[in-house]
């Protein structure tokens, strides 16, 4: 069969589970004062129709921040500004002022998902494709194989479809920008990145290693001469994009300030609700959120998160490739996210991303933590009502993804990159069969994953521990992520000379 | 290492195909469904709740039972099941009765069922001819997989709308499939289970009475592949009649003892006198045309026959259903990866056909479900019996290509245009009228044809050997 139908199919089973898994509930969805994202998404619409540019970060008496105050950059508000402009076209009384607050209505759901799919289309899909054809390995089937995989990754298809948010456009411009640079079009990478960083914040989680590539790439070509013409060109890309995004706000010095206010609340604290990071599994032990104080947690924080991305950033500095830049970024965002300062279980998708880029390399540890991070998320998604979508796409991606890719007969010792691990143990246990190791506890941890689960939904936690279970399926995910960053870690730095190159690398 | 997608020489593919629709049919438990829904849960609450002699009397809701009795035994079974899931469901007055665990069970027994389904299109691929050398995408057993386990129609009717058109079907093809493994007894039984079943099945029975008879009751045929009378086997008849008689007394039995039998017929077929003929004069005539031309059928010759008996029914019955369709595409998926001309047939109905079920799905919601699935069918279709029969030119001649594009600015019209004129208000039923008449053509360009090749091919077959 052709490539182009091949592709079509895939992308046709991929919008329709999206499409599926959009017909299911979503956050907050009838349960007022506060509601959930979805409202939070609406009343954004609503802020950016009705009010001035200069008001949507302000605390005034039409905007009360305190109801779902913006708390994205500018991006996100001119995204709304465009999607109210649509919502008034077909009913003003989803964006009426005031009035509209806690707006449900199915059509209006219908709309909202529209936006949701059409952002998807534009951006993230298209990005998906282009990485497989271009970047992966092996023939043509092999690559609508992995885009496939990578489309039906339930993660991101239960938080924006589910859950409701637009993590599509921010991830998708993301890997438009890593899709740049891997074709070697460094200022449309920039661009693109600096876009997504303008859309969500947390995009940040992805910077460095942005940073150290593009100036790992400058300094090979030299950094006096066309090296340094190219930072200059680059740096003078991504101001003049910072300028252009946020050009309503550079009139008053104020305006500016409180943006940044509102996108680093460091006044939050250091993390909220359950998350599967280690401020929150270590607090289970020691209650280090009241024990320190709001300096030493910010200090011990920032340290962790510096002590686990540097070594990963000095070694794609020193060597800017494709694959190390995938490794750092998957370095990068799980430190964030294990160390960072007040972090949501959604942004495990930050990790979960270039994850999926290496799925192709490393399909069964790939496949491994994309459960994870999909398992890691299971309270929000229960208190979503997402169960059903949640086990149907899970079970779904692990079956066809191990399938596919045959995930478990490329699982030799060497393709699994166990290299380091295989020296440690040659001294003490010549005779371990690592690979079967690997694989027994990949089973081991989805019959844990599936039985906990299983009994967080079905089970009655102890009135003692009312919330038991998504603090065992945090601590859980922590542990399980704590492995991968050291794994990923490792393989990014031990990286010996890779026998076939990557294609369109430079 | 290249590692290539998985091309070993197990089904494991199969698998992966079945498992897959499966998950995609789970996702689709939470979209709209029909009044079907409602039907076959008051069935399950008046099999369950009430004694067998009630069954075909009972009236509180207005979806009286109107299937024969074995599938009453059925919806009896699956009762016992339902208990665990909402007793709720079960009372017989709770009429239009919901829940979520009422749509969950629901949903999952029409998506268990379909295992039948699954099998039946397993035991079908044995029966074609397959290339070894072949890779993974081009085998015809592959497609005719794809054609069959996600078949745009079933996904649509059964999981959205709601029924158990894949339960049924699956028993039809696995008849079809014992037929072509000569296990002519099976296929005997089960056809005459699925008419115990779903008595729409009738529209196909002369065709499989034609075949037994001329196919097994007369055991060899003359080099020229006319009948040889002498060698006709009472023995055979007798035992095929037995098979299907005792099915017969098996479901009817119990309401023949009661006495019942007549107010059980009434409910099958709600007809008023004279009906009866508009119901069955176009089989009559459609078969009278094929029965000279009958004793020479081969197996194919008994497919196609079966074919053109759902289409003829499907195109001239009364009260007939858009779903009824699919009686004919099925089948049809099974000659046209055999055969180029087929192939091309099979395009034009089912693309035409499977549009024509868009009205069926009428909510906005199911809108972008039915365009992406319409889509994913007709792309696999298209260029998967392109690269199988890529040798010898064009599946299809631009005239049909030209209709069938056709159908995008159709839909565009009907769907999206239509709705915001003045005009929807006064002729609302207009863009369903446009799209009958459209599909109308196509399907009876489809039955032409069908029957044309019919009439061909059992010229050429008087001169091959037979069976």
């Amino acid at each position: 069969m052709e490539n182009w139908s091949l592709f079509s199919l895939c992308v046709l089973l991929g919008l329709t589970s999206r499409w599926a898994v959009s017909f299911h509930s979503y956050s907050g969805a009838g349960k007022p004062p506060m509601f959930g994202d979805y409202e939070a998404q609406r009343h954004w619409q609503e802020v950016t129709y009705n009010l001035p540019v200069h008001e949507w970060y302000f605390n005034t008496t039409n905007n009360d921040l305190n109801y779902w105050g913006l708390d994205y950059p500018p991006l996100t508000a001119y995204h709304s500004l465009v999607c109210a402009y649509v919502a008034k076209l077909l009913n003003p009384e989803w964006v009426e002022l005031h009035a509209s607050r806690g707006y449900e209505s199915h059509s209006h759901k219908l709309f909202m998902r529209a936006t949701v799919l059409f952002t998807d289309i534009l951006i993230y899909i298209p990005a998906v494709l282009l990485y497989c054809f271009y970047f992966c390995d092996g023939s043509s089937k092999q690559k609508v194989a992995t885009a496939l995989c990578i489309l039906l990754y339930p993660g991101l298809i239960l938080i924006d479809y589910g859950h409701f948010q637009y993590n599509s456009v921010s991830l998708g411009l993301a890997l438009w920008g890593i899709l740049g640079l891997g074709l070697g079009w460094d200022l449309f990478g920039s661009l693109a990145f600096t876009l997504a960083l303008n859309y969500k914040q947390m995009e940040l989680y992805h910077s460095l290693p942005f940073f150290c590539y593009l100036l790992g790439k400058c300094i090979k070509q030299g950094l006096i001469g066309r090296g340094f013409f190219q930072l200059a060109k680059i740096s003078l890309t991504v101001l003049v994009t910072f300028a252009l995004c946020w050009m309503p706000f550079l009139s008053d010095p104020k305006q500016p300030l409180q943006v940044l206010h509102r996108l680093f609340p460091f006044g939050r604290g250091l993390f909220e609700d359950k998350v599967a990071n280690t401020w929150c599994s270590l607090n289970v032990l020691i209650k280090i959120k009241t024990l320190l104080s709001r300096e030493t947690q910010l200090f011990l924080s920032f340290a962790l998160t510096l002590l686990f991305i540097l070594p990963s950033s000095l070694k794609l500095l020193s060597k800017p490739n494709l694959w190390q830049f995938k490794l750092a970024l998957v370095n990068s965002s799980l430190a964030f996210f294990l160390f960072s300062f007040q972090v949501h279980e959604k942004s495990i998708l930050l990790a979960a991303l270039p994850v999926c880029l290496v799925i192709n390399e490393i399909p069964l540890i790939a496949i491994w933590f994309l459960l994870t991070s999909t398992f890691s998320m299971l309270p929000l998604l229960v208190k979503d009502g997402l169960l059903l979508p949640y086990v149907v796409t899970s079970l779904a991606f692990l079956f066809l993804s191990l399938y596919l890719l045959s995930a478990l007969e490329r699982s030799t010792e060497e393709e699994l990159r166990l290299g380091l691990y295989r020296k440690l143990t040659r001294h003490w246990l010549p005779k371990l069969n690592l690979s079967r190791i690997i694989k027994w506890k990949f089973w081991f941890s989805l019959v844990a994953m599936a039985a906990l689960s299983f009994t967080s939904v079905w089970l009655e936690p102890p009135a003692k521990f009312p919330d038991l279970f998504p603090v065992l399926v945090s601590i859980l995910s922590f542990l399980h992520f704590l492995g991968f960053i050291i794994y990923f870690n490792l393989v990014q730095l031990m990286e010996p000379q890779r026998k076939k190159s990557q294609k369109k690398t430079n | 290492t290249v590692m290539a997608a998985p091309m070993t020489n197990d089904q494991s593919w199969f698998y992966a195909l079945a498992l897959g629709v499966s998950f995609l049919k789970c996702l689709l438990i939470n979209a709209y469904h029909s009044t079907d829904f409602e039907v076959h849960r008051n069935w399950l609450a008046l099999t369950h709740s009430l004694p067998v002699s009630q069954w075909y009397y009972e009236a509180t809701s207005e979806w009286t039972l109107d299937y024969p009795p074995l599938f009453a035994w059925f919806e009896y079974g699956l009762s016992h099941i339902a208990c665990f899931f909402d007793k709720e469901m079960l009372v017989v007055p709770n009429l239009n009765y919901a829940s979520p665990a009422t749509v969950l069970f629901q949903r999952l027994s029409v998506i268990v069922a379909d295992v039948v389904f699954f099998y039946a299109v397993k035991e079908c691929c044995k029966c074609l001819r397959e290339d070894k050398g072949k890779d993974l995408l081009g085998k015809p057993s592959f497609i005719l997989t794809v054609l069959l386990l996600w078949n745009f129609g079933l996904l649509i009717v059964d999981h959205i709308h709601f029924q158990y058109n894949g339960f049924l079907f699956g028993v039809l093809l696995l008849s079809i499939a014992r037929h072509c493994q000569n296990r002519h007894f099976e296929g005997a039984f089960l056809f005459s289970v699925l008419l115990n079943l779903k008595h729409i099945y009738l529209y196909i029975a002369p065709a499989y009475g034609i075949y037994l008879l001329r196919c097994f009751c007369f055991t060899q045929s003359n080099a020229d592949g006319s009948l040889q009378w002498r060698s006709f086997s009472v023995v055979r008849l007798v035992i095929l009649g037995t098979i299907v008689l005792s099915t017969f007394a098996v479901s009817f039995g119990p309401f023949i003892a009661l006495g019942q039998l007549p107010q059980v017929l009434s409910r099958l077929f709600p007809f008023k006198r004279g009906l009866c003929h508009a119901y069955w004069a176009p089989n009559i005539w459609a078969l009278y045309n094929i029965a000279d031309k009958a004793f020479s059928i081969l197996a194919r010759g008994f497919l196609r026959c079966l074919v053109i008996c759902a289409l003829g029914s499907f195109m001239f019955g009364w009260h007939v259903h858009e779903k009824a369709i699919m009686m004919a595409i099925l089948p049809l998926s099974l000659l046209a990866v055999d055969s180029r001309k087929d192939a091309g047939i099979f395009l034009m109905l089912s693309v035409t056909s499977h549009y024509s079920l868009f009205p069926l799905l009428f909510t906005t919601q199911e809108l972008p479900i039915k365009i992406f699935l319409m889509l994913l069918f007709t792309i696999f279709s298209l260029a998967s019996l392109k690269t199988l029969f890529r040798k010898g030119g064009a599946l299809l001649n631009p005239l049909e290509v030209t209709y069938l594009l056709g159908l995008i600015p159709l839909e565009l019209i009907c769907e999206f245009v239509y709705p915001l004129t003045v005009w929807q208000k006064t002729f609302p039923f207009l863009p369903l009228m446009l799209t009958s008449v459209y599909c109308a053509l196509g399907v009876t360009y489809a039955f032409i044809r069908l029957y044309i090749s019919l009439l061909t091919c059992s010229d050429t077959t008087k001169k091959t050997k037979m069976q």
